[in-house]
């Protein structure tokens, strides 16, 4: 016995030897035959996800061949090792190392010609997908003849492509039309979302849904995988034997749909309205969704060779523009603020307790609950406390409507809200976070008030937009646990954390701010202690100069259309409104006294005039516009212009065309943001575009300012700046690392 | 070569350890070997702990709902069952100090049915009667409640049952429809009652069903029950085969009269009733043909391999040992300890036997290689071999239940041997009851000292308790 069982290993031991000397071992992409079918699977050994790699791809161009040319196989299931991916896309470091539109025409190419083989594979191909199946993975699976996924929360289909400036270049374009219709592809491509399983069946992506499976005799992430193989390699035998149809008897809708649709100008005008709706939202910045609308188009009217061939050259177009550059930038500084560079923290943050039941202090307590941390949330009066639970509540309900969350998960996430109005259960709080009025005496209050009853190990995180942390936390016993954690309104919704430390807050305290941040599912920066921080600071001179633009007679809806226009989401006259006229007035005098005739500009007497008027901005109801509650349409408030009729500066026509008043708004953003770097309130230009760009909505098609300096080129932007400083003075002088770039144009922001 | 399996080798260890022989039999291959085994205890019985007896149990047959039954109401069936108790054992009505039942869907005109079938099935209005509902373990939970009243002294003769009545079941108005007619009573004028009465709209006549789907999860028990399966890798052959098994046994059982609670019952309008009618032992092929009834295509729960909707109730009587004896009673068996568990709602819905039956046994000393008889719920074929799956795993023992090793899996010729809930049917509040007298009658016709009752119940909850037999 013992002997036999001695050959066997040595037999086996022999056959991979004799693999290995043959030919170049497979460590990507490997596969078993299971009677009549093959199982291929995909397994990147050196990432967490699965991409269309160089090695990937040959190893499964290789895999795919031997599979066709094995006669005793029917029919093939594609699948992937990974729990959590099964394809996240092309590999990004693929197309950042070609140096031409040419050679990422070809990379298109070439996986084009890949899955057309795959679309006319004899034997039906299954796609089983668990887990993320994005971009260059989702136009595979599409190739694909069948399509089978889990309904694990982590299995995403779609192309976000456009997301990253460039378009599906896999035959994506051409396949989408076909199988969905054309409103719904363009849907799908034109805005990159991710769509959910059942979703995805519903709109004919998938053809089966498969459940995950709980605790069995093997764990439930391993076993769905093989759950999932089970189901595929019988539904792949079923494809072969044709007992399984490959085409769908379509609906009435559908016939419908197709009929019209056989109209060209049906067609064109879809191709209209969704071209004029492109450039609405996009304000022709962004070429990528223009390109798709081309590519859709030209395989549609002129076949498939024109729609093939457009597809990669426009493709290989859009990898060399900046506006790809910045977006691919910005996506790698994204998932590099999502990582804790302050390491693990002693000890974990369970319970937290927020100060001030605020629309800030509440949004954190929303963020915090959905995520299993016990929060307390604090505010002096019940009314106060109503309202901010309500908050709470209402962000939480909204999710069920949309389906992201049940209404048993919203019940269970509101269980880890206590609301209160002392300082009970205090003493075992990990973190307290305080979101009160941003005034030093109350801070200093609360700070003292809390330090009487939380437990030593407690962190003491203040939300504050302005007040340097240092001052706050001049009362402290403990400075060494004080910290700034700044988050943005609606904290729900937007994605940036900006942690600030002093040089007295210790680095444990800094690593468990930012894992909170982090489970809030927060975007963070961090940055060092100073009047307005980073973001603040940055916005700070923008809109000051914003007011003077205002003051020289320029309509707010002209002003706002001038920000759009530069690619800012929302306009600097909404902004001001959105951050509330009192906060702005607030932060302008505070960082003018700070840092002086630099961050002068407009009049900060016609922001008090404006806020004794009662006119705060959208959460009074009237700032620069008018809101009303119900309507979308907004009027300019002219008792504001009344206003600023009197604070009234005639404009200099030298530096006072459309374009000039941008660059005024934008320079002095950008060299805030380059002094900062300078200073060291920034530790590098990622995070200072990160911030700038989820914080405060500079153009993303930019991709920061430090990109955008890059880009544009800091001797242009000097150059631009000087002929304002000769007007306006040391508001547009540039700092001096900013100088360095401008004289040494090898110096970049970003290699 | 004899080669055994891990637990009869262990079961050989154990008997060679032990010096009390008392009679077990256990299976090498296809030869049933009867030799005498010892128990770890010779009996559950603790010096100044009341006993508490089963005196006897009775239950109406259990029907598919919607025949002979579909007419009547809950507690009509309730009353069927308490009488027959009475009828079997004699009981003077005016004995009983309480009554406890169980009942899952209820209806709402008799929300506290055990009060109206104690009334209506002629106990004494002086005896108080409270429901119970805990899903699948619902009479589980009345005859517990039972034993506490009795463990604490505070009563000594206790009839506990359940009822479960799936023919009519409560379907209601939508909430908003429900909202309008509330508003209306409320309404003074006839302009206010007009303007309400148009408010309606035909959405809100559409009308809200019960549905036999977990609150917290929405996901249904069948569905459940798929993943579960699949999760342990329980073929649709094998739920097929345990499923026929079930019929088949439930088949045996009633062809010999093994099934000695089912009492007769005269349904006003219809002809008497004295049989379960939900048996039908099919062939493989034919429950092959079968589609999958809940996860489609590739789902393996099927019609089949469910246990199906069923009315029907049950009774039994439980007093102290003194006070049955004192009435001239023979008891059936004694009840022991007992425990309820509860898991993951979603993951873990019908796990309840294998997290109860290693507590429950731990509790009281025994092994499992003590229990002669195992009566297990059957919720779906799908979900027994699940959980006898997961008893026989050590990973699944170590990585979810933080024990360290497994507890093991009752051998299939001690288990549900007179059919279960999948061929018997599954009246939900009934079951339980059914489950510990079939125990009792089949620790006394096997002869066994021991018996164990496992159930799941919907909320990922689960009971397990120990019988042990009266002496003969």
């Amino acid at each position: 016995m013992a002997g036999v069982r001695a050959l066997g290993s040595l037999s086996r031991l022999t056959t991979r030897r004799y693999n290995l000397t043959m030919f170049p071992a497979r460590t990507h992409v490997n596969y078993e035959i299971k009677g009549d079918v093959a199982v291929i699977r995909m397994n990147d050994p050196s990432a967490r996800v699965n991409t269309l790699s160089v090695q990937m791809q040959r190893e499964m161009t290789e895999v795919m061949d031997e599979v066709w040319g094995n006669s005793a196989v029917q029919s093939v299931v594609l699948i992937s090792s990974k729990p959590g991916s099964f394809i996240a896309g092309a590999d990004l470091n693929m197309i950042q190392a070609c140096t031409t539109a040419e050679e990422v025409t070809l990379l298109s190419q070439e996986g084009q010609k890949m899955f057309e083989k795959i679309e006319k594979s004899p034997k039906p191909i299954v796609a089983a997908i668990n887990g993320s199946c994005l971009g260059g993975g989702f136009e595979f699976a599409i190739a694909c003849q069948y399509r089978i996924a889990t309904k694990s929360k982590k299995t995403v289909l779609g192309c976000p492509e456009v997301m990253l400036g460039l378009l599906p270049g896999a035959g994506g374009t051409q396949r989408l039309p076909k199988m969905l219709g054309l409103p719904s592809a363009f849907d799908v491509v034109l805005t990159g979302r991710s769509i959910r399983p059942d979703k995805a069946k519903k709109m004919g992506l998938v053809h089966q849904l498969v459940d995950t499976l709980g605790p069995g005799l093997k764990s439930p992430e391993e076993r769905t995988i093989e759950y999932l193989e089970e189901v595929a390699v019988e539904a792949a035998r079923g494809l072969a034997k044709k007992q399984i149809p490959l085409t769908k008897e379509k609906g009435l809708m559908q016939k419908i749909q197709d009929y019209v649709m056989s109209y060209p100008f049906v067609r064109q005008q879809i191709y209209n309205t969704v071209q004029k709706k492109v450039m609405k939202q996009t304000k022709g910045l962004y070429p990528a969704p223009l390109k798709i609308i081309e590519c859709v188009k030209a395989g549609l009217e002129q076949g498939p060779t024109a729609g093939y061939l457009a597809e990669s050259q426009n493709f290989g177009k859009l990898a060399m523009t900046p506006e790809s550059k910045a977006l691919i930038g910005l996506y790698h500084g994204q998932v590099t603020c999502k990582k804790n560079r302050f390491g693990t923290p002693e000890k974990e943050v369970k319970a937290l307790a927020v100060l001030g039941a605020g629309l800030m202090g509440a949004g954190i307590a929303q963020v915090s609950v959905d995520k299993g941390i016990h929060t307390i949330l604090k505010d002096t009066t019940l009314e106060g406390l109503s309202r901010g639970e309500q908050q709470v509540y209402k962000g939480l309900n909204d999710k069920t409507k949309k389906k992201s969350i049940t209404t048993f998960e919203r019940d269970s996430f509101l269980s880890n809200l206590t609301g209160q109005l002392d300082y009970n259960g205090f003493n075992k709080a990990d973190m307290v976070i305080e979101a009160v009025f941003e005034d030093l005496s109350i801070k200093h209050k609360v700070l003292k008030e809390v330090e009487a009853v939380i437990p030593p190990h407690c962190i003491f995180a203040t939300n504050t937009s302005a007040l340097p942390i240092k001052d706050i936390a001049a009362v402290s016993k403990r400075p060494e646990k004080v910290i700034g954690m700044h988050y943005f309104s609606p904290v729900d919704k937007m994605q940036l954390l900006e942690i600030i430390t002093t040089d007295k807050t210790s680095k444990d305290t800094t690593a468990s701010a930012v894992a909170v941040g982090l489970k809030q599912g927060k975007v963070i920066i961090v940055v060092g202690d100073g009047p307005g921080f980073y973001t603040t600071r940055c916005l700070a001179p923008m809109l000051a100069e914003a007011v003077r633009v205002l003051q020289e007679g320029v309509d707010p809806k002209k002003l706002d259309s001038l920000t759009t226009g530069f690619g800012f989401p929302v306009g600097a006259a909404t902004l001001a409104d959105e951050v509330g006229i009192d906060v702005a007035a607030h932060v302008a005098e505070d960082l003018g006294k700070a840092f002086g005739s630099r961050f002068g500009g407009g009049n900060i007497e016609f922001l008090k005039s404006m806020v004794d008027k009662g006119f705060k901005g959208r959460k009074s109801g009237k700032g620069c516009y008018i809101y009303q509650p119900g309507l979308k349409r907004r009027d300019v408030n002219t008792e504001a212009l009344e206003i600023l009729e009197s604070y009234k500066l005639t404009p200099n026509a030298a530096i006072s065309s459309d374009s000039d008043i941008q660059y005024r708004l934008v320079s002095r953003f950008v060299n805030e943001a380059v002094l900062c770097l300078q200073e060291g309130i920034l530790a590098n230009p990622v995070e200072g575009d990160i911030g700038a760009v989820f914080g405060l909505g500079f153009p993303p098609c930019l991709g920061g300012p430090f990109r955008f300096v890059d880009s544009f080129g800091a001797d242009k932007l000097v150059e631009k700046m000087r002929k304002f400083e000769e007007v306006f003075g040391n508001q547009f002088t540039p700092c001096q690392l900013l100088l360095d770039h401008a004289k040494d144009p090898s110096k970049k922001f970003h290699k | 070569m004899l080669t055994t399996n891990q637990s009869s080798y262990d079961l050989f260890c154990f008997i060679l350890q032990r010096s009390k022989k008392e009679k077990c039999t256990f299976h090498f291959h296809n030869t049933t070997v009867n030799i005498f085994v010892a128990k770890s205890k010779k009996t559950l019985a603790k010096p100044g702990v009341k006993n508490i007896v089963l005196v006897d149990g009775v239950r109406t047959p259990f029907l598919q709902s919607g025949t002979i039954y579909a007419d009547l109401m809950p507690h009509d069936l309730a009353r069927a069952a308490l009488q027959g108790l009475l009828n079997r054992t004699g009981l003077p009505k005016d004995a009983v100090d309480y009554i406890v039942y169980g009942t899952v869907i209820q209806e709402v005109k008799t929300s506290n049915v055990a009060r109206e079938a104690a009334l209506g099935a002629g106990f004494s209005d002086k005896t108080p009667a409270h429901t119970v509902t805990m899903a699948c373990i619902s009479s589980n939970q009345a005859m517990t409640t039972a034993v506490g009243l009795i463990a604490a002294g505070q009563c000594d003769a206790v009839v506990a049952g359940g009822v479960e009545f799936m023919s009519d079941v409560p379907i209601r108005h939508s909430r908003r429809m429900r909202k309008t007619m509330l508003s209306l009573n409320k309404a003074k004028t006839l302009g206010a009652r007009l303007s309400l009465l148009g408010s309606i709209r035909l959405a809100h006549l559409a009308p809200e069903l019960p549905a036999v789907a977990e609150f917290s999860t929405a996901e249904t028990m069948g569905h459940s029950a798929d993943r579960l399966a699949a999760a342990f890798g329980v073929s649709r052959l094998e739920q097929d085969e345990f499923a026929l098994r079930s019929h088949t046994l439930a088949k045996k059982a009633q062809d010999s009269g093994l099934l000695s609670d089912v009492i007769s019952f005269k349904v006003p309008g219809k002809d008497i009733v004295s049989k379960d009618n939900g048996i039908r032992p099919s062939t493989m092929e034919q429950m092959a043909k079968l589609k999958p009834a809940f996860i489609k295509p590739h789902g393996t729960v099927t019609a089949a391999n469910s246990s199906f909707l069923t009315d029907g109730a049950s009774a039994v009587l439980i007093m102290s040992e003194e006070k049955a004896l004192a009435m001239g009673y023979k008891p059936k068996a004694y009840l022991r300890d007992f425990v309820y568990v509860s898991q993951d709602p979603k993951d873990q819905l019908l796990l309840g036997p294998t997290y109860a039956t290693p507590k429950v046994l731990e509790k009281s000393g025994l092994t499992l290689n003590d229990i002669d008889v195992f009566e297990f719920h059957e919720a779906f074929a799908g979900q027994i071999m699940a959980n006898l799956k997961a008893m026989e795993s050590d990973w699944f023992a170590q990585t979810y239940m933080g024990r360290k090793t497994k507890v093991g899996a009752p051998p299939m010729e001690k288990f549900n041997s007179w059919g279960g809930s999948l061929s018997l049917g599954h009246p939900f509040a009934a079951t339980g009851c059914r489950l510990v007298t079939t125990v009792a009658h089949r620790l006394q016709k096997e002869g066994g000292q021991y018996g164990l009752v496992a159930a799941c119940a919907a909320g990922g909850q689960g009971h397990a308790m120990v019988i042990e037999a009266y002496p003969q």
